[in-house]
């Protein structure tokens, strides 16, 4: 990380951004500068907005929480994976480069429809509890206890919040569309955690025991390293990839 | 259920860390053997006779030689096949791959590019290398690996091979360990700097080791170049024949 100082005050940024609006067919992807005085504690999620009010107010990015929380402002910035709205323009250096996260379908300029893959996902690795008699549950009975450990060590996981930058580190999705990436892969931990969903390492198995699954990670662990939750991604992919070898 | 479950993908990959683990135990034990040079001709003459099975039948079977070098080349192949899956299939695929890899200055990223490239090139060095091995297991010695190193210009085929096989095997003992090891989730950050930290003390040390090795025989094969193709004698067996 560089390490500038935050009074180092006056610094111009000279933000790339880059764009293309898919609907439009006489659109061509390429770079437009910006250049943009840097305030104190100011985050890309800043700098855009500010961008979009002065300068081009047709610049299309995603925003909702500016927090951390909602997933939707990930990007590339200056060639990695990264939440908009947590990166403080202080730790960049003076020339940005943004592009939209590769592997998501392209809403324009750094706007991508992760929303979508993630529904793709969840429905193909049916990323919910699974459980017999539903219809029966009385819903005013008090629930049975978890363990607080148990209760924890699931929470960790369920941190995730879909932002997909897991998948834009990935080398593998990047070379295989199918990929569920790691994102998939935690959540599958995660139900697998679950003591109320009774789903079988087998049944698992037939989720992601397969190239496009677990068996396709080649343990490049961009995942773990570019996920801005800080998730165990690494030790959760390595493992599901025991259980699920061990399963046949 | 179970029985309908297609376990191709959990045995391939099983198969292919396997592989890639025993050959790797392999490589790091044939270092210290092929190093038993640096020990003077005579400790690398009894190697090479211990590996002919003299010590135990009392006279040298060079098959048994050939039969590792077949059994090695079996696991290379198996290996190779199984891991060649994961190259990218298309030019395209690897265009992202290197675009990827280019813009995201992600180490363990560009770490198994280093292995797809070695692992390409231990296609042809280690095969060549083999090959030898295989088909004249007697011609193993102080004298006979020295004259096919320096006058049969094997040197340039093993600093190669050395190069390869050696990023390939650390790098791949080091995701071996990332990809299967039971790492507690609090402390694998800690762990994983001291794999990588491992992974390079290994590769650093064995690159060394097997340099020093590589340039004793070049030194020897030089000095014994106008002899070329005579064997050596050990030096107790020098003892008798002047004697008699
Ligand atoms: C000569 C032909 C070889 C080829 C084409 C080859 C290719 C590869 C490739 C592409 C990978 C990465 C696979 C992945 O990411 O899943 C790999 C992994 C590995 N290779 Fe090789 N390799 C060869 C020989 C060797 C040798 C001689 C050794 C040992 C000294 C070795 C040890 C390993 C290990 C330990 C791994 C990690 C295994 C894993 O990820 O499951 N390979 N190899
Ligand atoms: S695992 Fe991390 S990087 Fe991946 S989607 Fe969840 S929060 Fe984002
Ligand atoms: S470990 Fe590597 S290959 Fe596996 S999901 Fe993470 S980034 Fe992708
Ligand atoms: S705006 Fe919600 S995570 Fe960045």
């Amino acid at each position: 990380m560089n390490q500038i100082p935050v009074h180092q005050a006056g610094r111009t940024l000279r933000i790339q951004v880059l764009r293309h609006n898919p609907r439009d067919p006489a659109s061509v992807p390429q770079l437009q500068t910006f250049e943009l005085e840097e305030a104190d504690s100011m985050t890309l999620f800043i700098a855009l907005n500010e961008i979009r009010e002065r300068q081009d107010p047709s610049l299309q990015f995603d925003f909702v929480c500016r927090a951390g929380i909602c997933g939707s402002c990930g990007m590339i910035i200056n060639g990695r994976p990264g939440l908009a709205c947590r990166t403080l323009t202080r730790d960049l250096p003076d020339n940005i480069v943004l592009a939209p996260l590769p592997a998501f379908e392209l809403i324009g300029d750094l706007s991508v429809n992760t929303g979508k893959w993630m529904r793709g996902m969840s429905e193909r690795l049916e990323t919910w509890v699974h459980t017999q008699g539903l219809e029966q549950l009385d819903v005013d009975a008090i629930e049975e206890a978890m363990e607080p450990a148990l209760a924890e060590q699931i929470y960790e996981l369920e941190r995730c919040i879909e932002c997909g930058c897991c998948v834009a580190a990935c080398g593998t999705a990047r070379m295989r569309e199918d990929f569920v990436g790691a994102v998939g892969l935690n959540q599958i931990t995660r139900f697998r955690l679950d003591p109320r969903d009774e789903r079988t390492d087998a049944e698992f198995y037939e989720l992601v025991g397969d190239e496009s699954g677990v068996f396709g990670c080649m343990t490049l662990l961009g995942c773990e390293d570019m996920c801005p939750k800080d998730l165990p991604l690494a030790t959760q992919i390595a493992f599901l990839r025991r259980r699920m070898a061990a399963a046949v | 259920m179970a029985t309908s479950l297609d376990k191709g993908p959990a045995r391939a990959d099983v198969l292919q860390s396997l592989t890639g683990l025993l050959l790797v135990l392999f490589i790091w034990g044939h270092m210290f053997f092929e190093s038993s040079i640096l020990l003077g001709k005579d400790a690398m003459y009894w190697v090479s006779k211990m590996f002919e099975g003299e010590p135990v039948f009392g006279k040298p079977y060079p098959l048994l030689v050939s039969g590792v070098g077949v059994i090695i080349f079996t696991l290379i192949a198996v290996h190779a096949i199984l891991a060649m899956r994961k190259f990218p299939g298309s030019y395209r695929q690897y265009q992202q791959f290197n675009s990827h890899m280019s813009d995201m200055r992600h180490p363990d990223t560009t770490l198994w590019y280093v292995q797809v490239v070695t692992g390409f090139a231990m296609f042809f060095l280690a095969s060549a290398h083999l090959v030898v091995v295989i088909l004249q297991p007697d011609n193993i010695g102080p004298y006979a690996s020295s004259d096919r190193i320096w006058s049969g210009h094997f040197w340039i085929l093993y600093a190669l091979l050395l190069v390869s096989v050696h990023l390939h095997a650390g790098i791949g003992a080091y995701r071996l360990a990332m990809k299967w090891a039971p790492i507690p989730a609090a402390s694998s950050k800690v762990t994983r700097r001291r794999f990588k930290l491992a992974m390079w003390c290994i590769i650093a040390f064995f690159l060394c080791l097997g340099t020093a090795s590589l340039v004793t025989y070049m030194k020897i094969g030089k000095q014994h170049a106008p002899h070329a193709g005579e064997r050596y004698i050990p030096t107790h067996k020098q003892a008798i024949q002047e004697s008699e």
